[in-house]
């Protein structure tokens, strides 16, 4: 598997392939809490790295998903209009929200790599 | 700039919550748990199945005393005190001189005082007004040392009869001096989930033993300040700050029925309560807007404060409480909308982040209570 990548918004990125697949982390769920709605972003539609890109609700209020990378929306997890739970049970995993063809693929360049997002996490214990 | 959480207070059961995993926020001025471990949902849900020890310390607990006190309470509420029994608990709330919502509370009778439960981020502005309206016949004082821990659910009520049972027979309403595990409670059958339950008013030196003797039962969790609100939404019932406020009247609120039949327009001494000439006027013509359930079509929360249309995009409402209901297992939400558009049924418009969404105007509450009332 190819390496991770994070943004300083607790989003994560890891090519696939071609493609980037984008969610957010275990530090961003647990601070969501319980999640109950999803709005992902419409295949073909394009994102713009730190832009919104998708809609997280928990039962205290809706946040964002900036995307990490620019692209157009190749694949959505349509799991997660039926479970966004699964956001709480496996961000890094199954939780996943979107598949990037990314415009730039040295835009992950940009990011955090896990020791640098560690990093982070620990300045905001 | 000064660090407002430096400020913040903490109740008695702070480290309690702390060894339990809370996740602690901000809130009226204290630390306090939002939620545990387990999250809002399944704490919510297991609230409405078995039973939930919350702390609600951070609300106040004003006790009212002398042969003033109810001159001065009366002076302040629309309430007929004379028919409060010792025992017995009431609704009622604060109303300003433009009939507004000061706050709402609870207001219990004992043999010689009577107790205030307000909310906490307006318990300081509450306490100033009573002891203004006091005369030298009335003394007021709050209740620094006590802790308040909150049982609710339809088990809440064999727990705690465990430990006491006489309370099992404490009418909704009504309270009393219990002992718990040799702790001296002053025990409510109250709460404010819509469910069967207690509130329970210890001294801030035994919360923490209270707290620990009610979660070692393997029915009880603890649960948090996220779960309360959602509880109370689905119970219709009011958060002040949101759907009810200064500005906002007990008649707009649909509030009549805790305001005593004697201080009504054709009681037998109506008025002379802050705000009575809108309050009794209100009786006689309704306000343009009331207060009502709403229930968004599909699966997006619609929060406070979003505006309601019709559908031809004339303004018609406000949603002042909103979320996701765990029990109802969709978006939830209740409001002011125009009297003519107040109808069961009548449905509403608005955006969320786009999207537009209908929303139905219904019954409240949207899970039934279920209090143990007298039989």
């Amino acid at each position: 598997m190819s390496e991770t990548r994070f943004t300083d918004d607790h989003e994560w990125a890891r090519l696939e392939g071609e493609l980037i697949v984008v969610g957010i982390t275990n530090y961003a769920q647990e601070q969501l809490g319980d999640i109950v709605f999803v709005e992902l972003p419409n295949v073909g539609s394009t994102v713009e790295q730190g832009q919104e890109a998708a809609v997280i609700e928990s039962v205290k209020a809706a946040g964002d998903v900036k995307s990490p990378v620019t692209g157009s929306i190749a694949e959505v997890n349509e799991t997660l209009v039926d479970h966004p739970e699964m956001v709480n049970q496996d961000p890094a995993g199954e939780g996943w929200f979107y598949k990037v063809a990314p415009a730039d693929p040295a835009e992950m360049d940009d990011l955090l790599d896990e020791t640098a997002y560690d990093n982070l996490l620990a300045g905001l214990e | 700039m000064d660090d407002p959480a430096a400020h913040l207070q903490q109740t008695a059961l702070y480290e309690l919550h702390q060894s339990l995993g809370a996740r602690i926020v901000p809130f009226a001025g204290y630390h306090m748990p939002l939620n545990y471990p387990p999250g809002i949902i399944k704490e919510h849900r297991h609230t409405r199945t078995s039973a939930s020890l919350f702390d609600v310390s951070h609300m106040g607990q004003i006790r009212i005393h002398g042969a003033g006190a109810i001159e001065t309470l009366e002076s302040l509420m629309p309430i007929d005190l004379s028919t409060v029994e010792p025992g017995q608990q009431r609704y009622n709330f604060l109303t300003n001189s433009n009939g507004g919502i000061v706050d709402d509370l609870m207001i219990s009778r004992f043999d010689d005082y009577w107790q205030l439960i307000v909310n906490a981020a307006n318990k300081m502005k509450d306490l100033e007004l009573i002891t203004t309206a006091c005369g030298s016949r009335t003394t007021v004082d709050y209740q620094h040392d006590a802790a308040l821990i909150a049982l609710q659910g339809p088990a809440a009520s064999t727990i705690l009869s465990r430990h006491s049972p006489q309370t099992a027979s404490l009418p909704f309403m009504h309270h009393g001096q219990f002992e718990i595990n040799g702790i001296p409670c002053s025990v409510s059958r109250s709460g404010y989930t819509g469910e069967d339950g207690f509130e329970i008013s210890v001294s801030n030196s035994h919360a923490i033993a209270l707290a620990q003797n009610l979660l070692a039962h393997p029915e009880v969790e603890a649960a948090g300040l996220g779960c309360r609100d959602s509880l109370r939404l689905e119970a219709g019932l009011c958060l002040h700050g949101n759907d009810i406020n200064e500005e906002t009247s007990p008649l707009e609120a649909n509030l009549l029925w805790a305001i005593s039949p004697d201080r009504r327009v054709n009681g037998k001494r109506p008025g002379k309560f802050p705000g009575d000439a809108r309050i009794l006027k209100e009786m006689k013509s309704p306000p343009i807007q009331c207060r009502v359930g709403l229930r968004p079509e599909g699966k997006i929360a619609v929060r406070p404060p979003a505006a309601l249309f019709t559908e031809t995009g004339v303004e018609s409402g406000l949603v002042t409480s909103g979320s996701f209901g765990p029990s109802v297992e969709g978006p939830i939400a209740m409001g002011y909308v125009k009297r003519d558009l107040s109808a069961l049924g009548t449905r509403h418009h608005t955006k969320v982040r786009g999207n537009p969404i209908i929303l139905t105007v219904v019954d409240l509450p949207f899970v039934a209570h279920n209090y143990h009332r007298r039989q």
